[in-house]
Parts: structure tokens; sequence; C-alpha cells
């Protein structure tokens, strides 16, 4: 129990170190306007991606379909805080998206999760379609011309809190007998349903937890930005998500982080070089495909357990 | 004679032309060790596969006798199955390989533990309470089983025998009435084979549960069984003690002919 505590609390100094840091640089003016679009941007990928890590790493779908949901929080503050302009409307709002981009997930899930690989992917990307397609052409999403002069409720500061509590949250659900339970239906379905597992129920829980963590990227990238339109949610957007996930290491919630935050400065410091930009951010990307094809960081995790007792484990075998 | 616990009656397995069981009716009794035996291809598996749910029947009843009464478990999805008591392992080792030894373990565990989806997202005391709990139980099992210091290892870094035995384990975590062992002592050499032999009569007695094994080494199931099934082409050859199935002309013939 005091081991628990001594753990938690060393990764609540982390993120507050990181807030500290942050602040200090703002208050410094080491951060401009630039960068600091940037820092957002990073922590609303790594919120998107953590939840498609979950899905794709830990459950062992392979979802194509991620800013579908990430589009549904996004209208639903974007829509909702015209309305209530005040931090309690744009939180309403984020609610509000979680829970419909929720109930969407239940229905794409329970016909979809019965497929298998490549039809899984292709029948949430259709999904994901279809959302965007409804958006398009609803009214009270004003259309393809999507929505603008959104109420600007979130700084870096929520953005930041709200990806702190995303990742605790998601990995506390990856570190349970929820976990475990989805993660033992990628492992082998037949052997978890022989031990009493449902294996669709599992997939279902890990699929609506990740579309629950897009709908809140999806709300502060409405609020933070202010300008939404459905092309912002097509399939590239989707697939980039993907790619932060695949870079880091498919089940590395470490490597999610270490890949958005270097996808995240590699597109700031491209910006630069006009068309030449998305080549290069290609090439780098086939590069590190080839020479680490696991991603960056494989599905290793920085642990502060496993910097303690681990690694004097593995000595004592090596010895 | 002991209270029925599974019956299977005139069962059929079909995979295409080819009958893989037929017409088979067996009875598994309370507190039983029964043996199921028969050469390569008769059907053995396909048996425990149509029995866990696995693969459906074609035709035939199977029931279960619960306190509530006898229940069908004809259509009933694999882990519906698990949940109603009945466990497995499987010939052809199925392992959660990327996972440690003890989760392995805890996620036989699932349905049995519920600290509520909110106690484990935000780390109150139950959540930690729940999981010490599962750990507990699960280290007591792996414990039994002498596999307490392959705890943090991942499955698949395990040799090929104590897969077998974690598999065991992980089956009995379910805490099932009834467990089928499918020639759990495959690839064992004879000393571990007797261990094994020893210690699946020890679980059998010491968790009063009812367990079915498959086994091709016959001086094993003859030592320890108290009843046998023999199967040969899908069909029921003969049931009775060690000491009948010895004598038996039609097993002799059939069977053990070919050994001697
Ligand atoms: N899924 C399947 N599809 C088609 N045929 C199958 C299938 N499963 C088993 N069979 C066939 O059914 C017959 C019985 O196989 P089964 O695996 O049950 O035998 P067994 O008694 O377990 O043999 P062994 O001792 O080799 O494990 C075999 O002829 C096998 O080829
Ligand atoms: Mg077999």
């Amino acid at each position: 129990m005091k081991a628990n505590f001594k753990y938690n609390i060393s990764w609540l100094a982390v993120m507050v170190i990181g807030f500290v840091a942050i602040d200090a640089c703002e208050f410094l003016g080491i951060i401009n306007t630039f960068i600091e679009n940037m820092l957002v941007t990073i922590g609303i990928n790594i919120i998107l991606a953590t939840g498609l890590n979950l899905i794709i790493g830990f459950s062992g779908q392979f979802s194509l379909g991620h800013a579908g949901f990430m589009a549904i929080g996004a209208y639903a503050t974007g829509i909702m805080t015209q309305t209530i302009a005040t931090p309690l409307g744009f939180y309403l709002s984020m609610v509000i998206g979680i829970v419909i981009a929720m109930i969407a997930a239940l229905i794409v899930g329970i016909p979809t999760l019965r497929l298998r690989g490549d039809y899984l992917a292709i029948a949430t990307m259709g999904a994901a379609e279809i959302i965007r397609i409804l958006i398009n052409n609803l009214k009270i999403t004003n259309g393809a011309a999507g929505l603008f002069n959104i109420p600007p409720l979130v700084t870096w500061a929520t953005v930041y809190v709200l990806m702190c509590l995303t990742t605790i949250v998601t990995v506390n659900f990856i570190h349970s007998r929820n976990g475990r339970a989805i993660m033992s239906v990628r492992e082998d379905e037949i052997a978890a349903e022989a031990m009493g597992i449902n294996p669709t129920r599992w997939k279902l829980a890990a699929f609506v937890f990740g579309a629950a963590t897009a709908a809140i990227g999806g709300s502060l990238h409405a609020a933070y930005i202010q300008t939404i339109a459905p092309g912002d949610f097509n399939i590239m957007a989707s697939i980039a998500i993907l790619i932060i996930v695949v870079l880091g290491g498919v089940g590395s919630i470490t490597g999610t982080f270490v890949a958005a935050i270097v996808l995240g400065a590699l597109d700031t410091i491209l910006q630069n070089f006009g068309t030449l930009r998305m080549i290069i951010y290609s090439l780098a990307l086939i590069l590190i495909m080839i020479f680490k094809p696991s991603g960056l960081l494989g599905n290793w995790e920085l642990s502060f357990k496993h910097l303690g007792i681990h690694q004097r484990k593995e000595q004592s075998i090596h010895e | 004679m002991s209270s029925p616990l599974l019956t299977a009656q005139q069962i059929v397995k079909n995979f295409g032309g080819l009958t893989a069981v037929a017409n088979v009716s067996v009875h598994f009794d309370q507190n039983e060790l029964i043996g199921l035996i028969g050469p390569n291809g008769a059907g053995k598996t396909t048996l425990f596969n149509l029995l866990t749910g696995v693969t459906p029947v074609t035709s035939g009843a199977i029931s279960l006798y619960t306190d509530q009464g006898v229940q069908s478990l004809n259509g009933k999805r694999p882990a519906e199955i698990a949940q109603a008591g009945l466990s497995r392992t499987f010939q052809n080792i199925r392992l959660f390989k990327e996972l440690s030894v003890l989760d392995n373990v805890r996620i036989a565990m699932t349905n049995h533990y519920q600290e509520g989806f909110l106690a484990s997202i935000f780390r109150v005391p139950k959540f930690y309470r729940t999981e010490a709990d599962m750990t507990l139980a699960a280290q007591k099992l792996l414990a039994i089983f002498d596999l307490t210091s392959v705890a943090d290892q991942p499955a698949k870094n395990l040799p090929y025998g104590i897969q077998r035995r974690l598999e065991i384990v992980r089956a009995l975590a379910t805490k099932p009435k009834l467990l089928f062992l499918d020639e759990p002592a495959a690839g064992m050499n004879p000393e571990e084979t007797a261990d094994l032999t020893r210690l699946i009569r020890q679980v059998q007695r010491d968790f009063h549960i009812t367990i079915v094994l498959i086994e091709h080494d016959m001086s094993l199931v003859m030592n320890v069984v108290e009843r046998l099934y023999v199967l040969e082409h899908g069909a029921l050859l003969a049931e009775g003690t060690p000491n009948e199935i010895q004598h038996n002309p039609a097993v002799i013939k059939a069977y053990l002919g070919d050994e001697a």
C-alpha cells in the first residue's frame, strides 16, 4: 500500500514539474503563440493516440476511424459553447460529446468488432466516414462550411491537465482486471473464452473507452483552434493518429508520448520547408519504420517500478 | 454411485463428410477422475471441444447438473460454459504468451472479482484491496504447482513442460467444477509425467472437482483414473475401470494390441 502511494506520488511529481516548466517558459517569454500552438497540438494528439493505442495495442483491434469520434466531441463543443460560452458550458459540452461518442462506438462496435484485421479497419473507416458525411449534411453543424468563432474557452493549461487526466485514467484501466481481460483477448481469443471471458464485451469496452477519450481530444481541439470543418476529421486525420501509435510502438503509452512530441516538433520545424515538408515528414516515417519496425519504443513502458526493482533483478540474472 | 455432474447424450459432430464424434454418450460424476483414451484421430479433442462449446454439436444433448437443477449447455458460448464451471487446457498449449505467469492466472479469475469500473480507473482503496486479494489467490495456486519463482516471467519464456503446468493452474483459477485436461503430460519425460500425475490426483481431491484426462501414456492413465472411456474412429469402444478396460477384448484388439 505504501509502495503504491510512493509510486503514485512520483508520477504526480513528474506532471507538476512539467506544468511548472511550461508555465515558467511561458512567463519568461520563451514560448510564443507559435510554440504554444505546437504544444497544445501535441497534447491533444497524445490524448487521441493514447486512446487509439488502447484499442490497437492492448485490445488488438485495428481501428481506422478514430477521427470520427474526435469529430463528435469537437462538434458537441463547437455547437454548445456558442450558446453557453462559459467554462462550465465547455465542460458540459465535453461530457455530452463523450456520451454521444460512446453511444456511437457501441453502435459501430457491436456489429464490427466480430470482424478481424483488415475487415475491421475498413468497417471502422466506413463508420467514421458516415459520421463525417452526417456532419457535412446537417444544418446544426453548418454543413461543409463548418463552425467558426467558437469561444476560446481552453488554454494550454486546460489541455495539459486533461492530457494528464486521460492518460492516468487510461493507464489505470490498462493495469487493472479490465485491462488484463482486454489483453487476454488480444493474446488468444479462444483461450480467453475458455476462461470465461466474453471477447466481444471486452473488445467493446476498449473501443468505447477509446472513443470517449477521442471525444475529449475533439472538444479541446474545437475550443482551442476555434474553427472546425468536416474535412478536419477525414480518413487522413485518422491515419495521422494511427501514425503516432505505430511510430511510438503499438502497446507502449510512453512511445505514444515520445512519438507525438517528435512528430509535433518535426512538423513545426518543417513549416519553413513549404512543399518539401510532407516529403521530408514521410521520409522520416519510412526510415523509422525500416530501422525500427516495432516503433520507437516497441512495447516498453517507462515505470518507476521498472527503474527500481526490475533492473536489479535483471542484473542478478546476468551475474 | 455418486451423482452426475455432466452428461452428453448421443452427441454427433460432422466436419463435412467426416464424422469426428459419432453418437457418443458419456457421463462424468461429482469428484471423479476419468480417463479418455483412444488412438490418434479418435475424436478425443473434438469431444472436449464439443463439451466446452468451442465447436457446436451437430446433434445430441449436453447437460450440466447444478444445485439449481439440470442446465442444457447446447448452443451456449464457451465463455458461458466456462462461467457455468467447465474449464480446460489445450492440446496445443494456448497461453497468453506475452503476459506474465501471474497475469495468466489472474485473467482466469476475471469473473470472480468486482472492484467496479470507477474504483479501478481512479485507484480508490477498494481497487488495491481487490488486486491484492486476486494476486494472493493466484500466488497460492502457483505455489501448489511450484511456479512461484517464475511468476513475473512472460509465459512464452517458460519451457514446454512448465507451460503445460501453467495451463492447468490457469484453468483451476476459474474455480471449475469440471476440468478437462488434453494430454497434460505430452512432451514430458517419465519422471515429470509421474510428478504431474500425482499432482493431478491431489488437485482432484483437494479441490473436490471432477477431472477428465486425455492421455496417450497408458501406464499413467491406468494408475490414476477411476474410470475410463475408450474412443475409436469417433465412436465409443468401451467404458469401465482400468482393470476392466485392460481385459476388454475389443480394446486389446483395437488399441492395446497395437502397442504390444
Ligand atoms: N476443425 C476441424 N475440421 C475438420 N476436421 C477436424 C477438425 N477438428 C478435428 N477434425 C478431424 O476429426 C478427427 C478427430 O480429431 P481429434 O483432434 O478430435 O482427435 P484426437 O483423438 O484428439 O487425436 P490426437 O490423439 O491426435 O490428439 C480427425 O480426423 C481430425 O482430422
Ligand atoms: Mg487430441
